[in-house]
């Protein structure tokens, strides 16, 4: 199998300046992940779950531990590379997947879609072809295709951060519970998109409100909730 | 993480800006201590802090208005070498007017407030050499048409325009001559927040469109965020903090960081 991550020993606490603490959010985490692998992060509210994929994708920095990331280019430790780096990454190899999404005033959604492959040197029809269809997939209205999406509803917005997200396959995919309100059909899209993104080879990494959705995908999971090994024994005390 | 100079990273391409322990002084007054920043191209950076933090200082240090005590200063383009700071007049107004544009937040500072907007932006292309009567209007044309200014107007004075359409013709005027770098000096504030809304799409939409490498100085946060790849930090005339723009607001890990993106959130 081919390596994508290597995570070692990993922590991750925040100071808070103002209250002059440390509140730590999770530590010493490690795991790895190959190609086409799924691993399901679990963990009661608060367990530190989207920080740990914040943590992955650069947005919050780690306290200490490796993030080895294997790509085209070599092995690069993500918890301290270089930004440019890490913004080069993001373009071609690590996508991030939450259910919001960030539109620009008076960019439609089906250009907005087409930008990451466009990015990555497809030819403007090509790839507006392609984002049609992924805007088809996950349910979009042929006639919101050429709007703008900053006055779509959360849920068309939602389907348009899809299509934009899964359009181009990537080594890495990190996903916060992207099918949070989703309806049923644009949910089976999404799940029939990310069977073939794993199919190619996309390692994915993801937090799911509702692991049922996903449990065809599963092939290992991580609890993050602290001592989860004995937490169902507290929850049935506490209930 | 922000990017030490001699680190080796994967990516290829060099540094577009490397500037490098840039201080100055005014009598007492230290705006600058020690600054360094490095520019990829394509990116944007963009640089926060408090009022007389040194930001607007750096930004007319690397458009070569202000000759820093030290530091140096190097833009990696075709026939531009070596410390920029040791440039004399002639070549560094060649270089600026040529090379880098700028927006100021005054446009009283950037443009000639009796010409006409167009012959604003002609004035760059004449100083780059260009004297066809023709191409100079068309060019000015074009310029303004790429920063959303209402082209049956590009024979008014900037004096009597709105305050949006005066940072429009700025930046028709910086972007001209496709400049390898954009700099910024609060381009939206002072004016009204809609008109800011509309300055703000049409710089990202550059940005989108050519790719143009920007540093962007902002007490807006918002701006800030919407527009940068990367964030410097600013206080007392030292970076107290930089790395990649979501990690800053989302992760700020200086007290004074903290303090700054809590307060204005
Ligand atoms: N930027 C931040 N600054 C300070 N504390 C933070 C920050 N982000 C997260 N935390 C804290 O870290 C802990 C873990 O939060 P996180 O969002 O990772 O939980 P989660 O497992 O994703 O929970 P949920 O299921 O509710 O989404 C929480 O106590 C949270 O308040
Ligand atoms: N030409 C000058 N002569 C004397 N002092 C100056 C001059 N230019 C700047 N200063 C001083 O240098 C310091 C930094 O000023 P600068 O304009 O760079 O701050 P700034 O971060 O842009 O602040 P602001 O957010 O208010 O625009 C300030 O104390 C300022 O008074
Ligand atoms: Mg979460
Ligand atoms: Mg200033």
């Amino acid at each position: 199998m081919t390596r994508i991550l290597d995570v070692r020993a990993l922590s991750k606490g925040f100071t808070m300046h103002h209250l002059d603490t440390r509140m730590a959010a999770f530590s010493d985490i490690s795991f790895t992940l190959d190609a086409g692998e799924f691993l399901l992060l679990k963990g009661r509210n608060g367990a530190g779950k989207s920080t740990l994929l914040r943590t992955l994708y650069r947005s919050y920095l780690a306290a200490s531990g490796e993030i080895l990331f294997h790509g085209p280019e070599g092995v690069i430790d993500l918890a301290r590379a270089a930004d440019v780096d890490v913004t080069y990454l993001r373009r071609t190899e690590i996508g991030f997947v939450t259910q919001f999404l960030t539109a620009r005033p008076r960019v439609s959604a089906e250009a907005l879609v087409a930008e990451p492959l466009r990015r990555s040197g497809a030819p403007a029809e090509a790839a507006l072809e392609q984002a049609r269809h992924w805007l088809q997939a996950f349910g979009v209205k042929p006639e919101l295709w050429a709007a703008y999406p900053t006055t779509f509803s959360g849920g068309e917005q939602q389907k348009v951060n899809l299509a934009r997200a899964l359009i181009l396959p990537q080594r890495l995919l990190l996903l916060d519970e992207p099918t949070a309100s989703l309806d049923v059909s644009a949910r089976a899209a999404l799940i029939d998109r990310l069977a073939e993104l794993k199919a190619g080879g996309t390692a994915m990494i993801g937090v799911f409100h509702h692991p049922g959705d996903v449990a065809t995908l599963i092939d290992r999971e991580i609890d993050l909730t602290p001592d989860a090994a004995t937490r169902e024994d507290r929850d049935d005390v506490v209930v | 993480m922000s990017l030490t100079m001699d680190e080796p990273t994967l990516v290829t391409t060099r540094p577009l800006l490397t500037a490098r322990d840039v201080s100055k002084a005014y009598g007492p007054v230290q705006a600058l201590r020690g600054v360094s920043a490095t520019v990829y191209p394509g990116e944007v950076l963009g640089i926060v802090g408090e009022s007389g933090s040194g930001k607007s200082t750096f930004l007319r240090a690397l458009n070569l208005e202000e000759t820093p005590d030290t530091g140096s200063y190097t833009l990696d383009l075709p026939d531009v070498q070596g410390n920029l700071f040791d440039l004399d007049r002639y070549a560094r107004r060649m270089l600026c007017a040529t090379r880098i544009g700028i927006v100021y937040q005054n446009p009283h500072l950037g443009l000639l407030m009796s010409h006409s907007s167009s012959g604003n932006v002609a004035e760059r292309l004449l100083v780059a050499g260009e004297r066809r009567f023709a191409v100079l209007r068309d060019k000015a044309q074009r310029a303004l048409e790429a920063s959303e200014f209402p082209t049956e107007r590009m024979d008014a004075p900037p004096a009597e325009l709105s305050g949006g359409m005066q940072q429009r013709v700025q930046l028709a005027k910086a972007i001209a001559l496709e400049p390898a770098l954009l700099l910024l000096d609060e381009p939206t504030t002072g004016l009204d927040v809609s008109v800011q809304a509309l300055v703000l799409d049409t710089l990202k939409r550059l940005q989108q469109e050519r790719r143009i490498t920007m540093v962007i100085v902002s007490h807006d946060l918002g701006v800030i965020r919407t527009l940068s790849d990367r964030v410097m930090v600013m206080r007392r005339g030292e970076v107290v903090e930089q790395g990649l723009a979501d990690q800053v607001f989302q992760d700020p890990q200086h007290a004074y960081t903290q303090q700054l993106v809590h307060a204005k959130l």
